[in-house]
């Protein structure tokens, strides 16, 4: 099983990495969301993939009884989703400040738009005072 | 359980917990932040005290014994960096009361800052690697919102720089974590040190690399520095002197601890690799820094710089070069930070951080020009203050090694440091004011010249009574030269056997 998908994880990461390099901003954040999902992925594939029984010890005993799967990579994989989330949500928030201030998402027009700003009719530009 | 190792993380979270409930009241939450970084101060300081009698003081969380559970580990090193960030703390926490707009103060800026200390704390003070990866993430989204609260147009700019960067750092490093949990079955620092050497050599240096990327974009080395100039000069300049103080160290810090403990496989190609890499981050950033005429700006390129200083001390690996690495880190902690709070009080009289505006300031305000003398030239090295010993200590060590053209560079790159903070000396300071300039009457608030007064002081401390600073030092270049210490303390006495059975003590 590992593997495949060692090869899923290596589809994933090629394609957020395209996708990180572009420069449309919102495909930068749409990358960040693939490699992170890939990053997920390869963790759980690094802690072995098998077919156990809960980890669960049973009532009385120190130790799992048989062969039980591996619990410790989907508790670093939900953290990771957690903080993964969280750094999605503020980076789209922080583009759509930036799109709204600057009037573009493209990293080669920044420099240019900060000189010369174009704010998005309808939306708010109000800059805050020093 | 030992509260005392948890504390430093602990108070700093519960302190911004409060300050998120006494949203919009600001008198309360000034208060509160203020005697909250101060407090934390006070553990830090009882912490290395504690650490200096006892040694090793270490913790596992739920009771669950390492390496099963996650460790806190507080070494001398750990409780070094912890006192100096809480010296830091309380330094900004002071400046900020008159440095910082009640518009920032309004969108959240004291509960970020205290995020941010807990989360560097917990850098400093975890031995776990996954952990640690938790305390980046926790202290990176602190200074997200930090370095763009406000949304002013250039921070923007430069927050989108400067997340995009540390994100895809994040990512490096998760997958160096997963790697390496699939190569070794455990997280726990110690443990790896102990399971690493089982991993075949060409493996663990692959990990060792993508290791080197993380952590080397967060501290900002050649060729990854770029976001750091990019993004530091955008924010407040409390923010800016915490950041420019702490921030980059952590990614130091990271690269101390994993280098010493970890990646030690085949240190001629990762050690050789590091050396190489000071020596052109030390070049780099100075150069950038010749050519920026506004002062943050400068001192962002001279960030860069000093950090080769600090990885050339690790590539020496060696205890002198790792302990003059340590020294140069707070000695540079201080200065740095001092610098940018200086420039804010420059820019309060001034009313602009860009050189050719700026003048006069000598003449009508010399204790300011004293204390930017004291600074800026111990950055530049000179006797007897802080910098200069502390590159007396990685400089000695190079020649001891015989790495003659990494000592040229570094002697090389102390001159043109001298260069920018003359420089600044010269425009803002020892000319008279540009015309249609006029400095702003007044003394500045004494909020403001206190934390820089007290930075100095430290400065001072340690050049002209070097001797316990340097003592420590050397103690952690020890500890860290032989990780035997570590690994006893956080996995008991039959792992350190093992350890030292299989080679790992040096």
């Amino acid at each position: 099983m590992e593997p495949y998908l060692a090869l899923v994880v290596g589809a994933v990461f090629a394609g957020g990495f395209y996708l990180v390099m572009r420069r449309n901003l919102l495909r930068f954040v749409f990358g960040l969301i693939l490699l992170s999902s890939g990053v997920n992925l390869l963790v759980f594939t690094a802690g072995r993939v098998s077919r156990g029984a809960p980890p669960i010890i049973p009532e009385g005993a120190s130790a799992p009884v048989g062969e039980v799967a591996n619990a410790l990579p989907q508790a670093l994989i939900l953290t990771a989703i957690v903080i993964g989330f969280g750094l999605t949500v503020f980076a789209m928030v922080l583009l759509l400040r930036l799109y709204e201030r600057l009037g573009t998402v493209r990293t080669d027009r920044l420099k240019a738009h900060l000189e010369d700003p174009r704010p998005i009719p309808g939306l708010p530009d109000e800059e805050a005072p020093a | 359980m030992n509260a005392l190792v948890v504390a430093p993380v602990v108070w700093p979270l519960a302190t911004a917990a409060v300050l998120v409930l006494l949203q919009g009241r600001l008198a309360a939450q000034r208060t509160l932040s203020t005697a909250s970084a101060a407090a934390q101060l006070v553990l830090a300081a009882v912490l290395l005290a504690r650490v200096a009698r006892d040694g090793f003081l270490v913790t596992q969380f739920g009771g669950w014994e390492a390496p099963f559970g996650i460790s806190f580990v507080a070494d001398h090193l750990a409780a070094v960096m912890v006192l100096v960030n809480g010296i830091m703390g309380a330094a900004v926490a002071v400046y900020a009361l008159r440095d910082l707009d009640a518009v920032r103060e309004r969108m959240g800026y004291h509960p970020m800052v205290h995020v941010l200390l807990a989360g560097v704390n917990g850098a400093f003070l975890t031995g776990d690697l996954f952990n640690l990866y938790v305390w980046f993430e926790l202290l990176l989204i602190a200074s997200f919102v930090l370095l763009t609260l406000g949304n002013r147009r250039e921070q923007l700019e430069a927050g989108i720089k400067y997340v995009a960067a540390n994100l895809i750092a994040s990512m490096l490093l998760l997958t160096g974590i997963g790697l390496l949990y699939g190569a070794t079955g455990t997280l726990n620092m110690a443990d790896l040190a102990l399971k690493l050497p089982q991993v075949p050599a060409g493996l663990a240096t692959t990990l060792a690399m993508l290791f080197l990327v993380a952590f080397g974009i967060k501290a900002a080395i050649f060729p990854l520095f770029f976001w750091l100039p990019a993004s530091y000069h955008t924010p407040p300049v409390a923010v800016t002197a915490l950041f420019g103080g702490m921030l980059t160290k952590v990614g130091v810090y990271a690269l101390l601890r994993g280098f010493t403990l970890l990646f030690v496989a085949d240190v001629p190609l990762t050690h050789g690799l590091l050396a190489w890499i000071a020596g052109i981050t030390m070049v780099t950033g100075v150069l950038g820094a010749a050519a920026q005429t506004e002062v943050r700006k400068i001192l962002s390129f001279h960030i860069v710089s000093q950090i080769g200083y600090m990885v050339m001390g690790l590539a020496l690996f060696t205890p002198l070069g790792i302990g003059g690495a340590v020294f140069y880190m707070v000695h540079n902690i201080f200065a740095k930070a001092n610098l940018f709070l200086i420039a804010g009080i420059a820019r309060w009289y001034g009313g602009s951080f860009e050189l050719k505006k700026l003048g006069g300031l000598y003449r009508h305000r010399p204790l300011l020009a004293g204390l930017f003398v004291i600074a800026a030239f111990s950055l530049a090295g000179f006797p007897p203050l802080s910098g200069f010993w502390a590159k007396l200590a990685v400089i000695r060590a190079g020649l001891e090694v015989q790495a003659w053209a990494l000592v040229a560079v570094a002697l090389f790159v102390g001159l043109l440091t001298l260069y920018s903070m003359t420089k600044i000396w010269l425009a803002a300071y020892w000319s008279p004011l540009p015309p249609g300039a006029s400095l702003r009457p007044g003394p500045a608030p004494a909020l403001l010249y206190a934390p820089v007064a007290a930075l100095a002081l430290l400065t001072l401390a340690m050049g002209f009574a070097s001797a316990p600073f340097f003592a420590l030092a050397e103690r952690i270049g020890a500890e860290l030269s032989d990780p035997t210490g570590y690994v006893r303390a956080v996995l008991g006495e039959a792992a350190a056997a093992a350890f030292v059975a299989q080679g790992g003590a040096r």
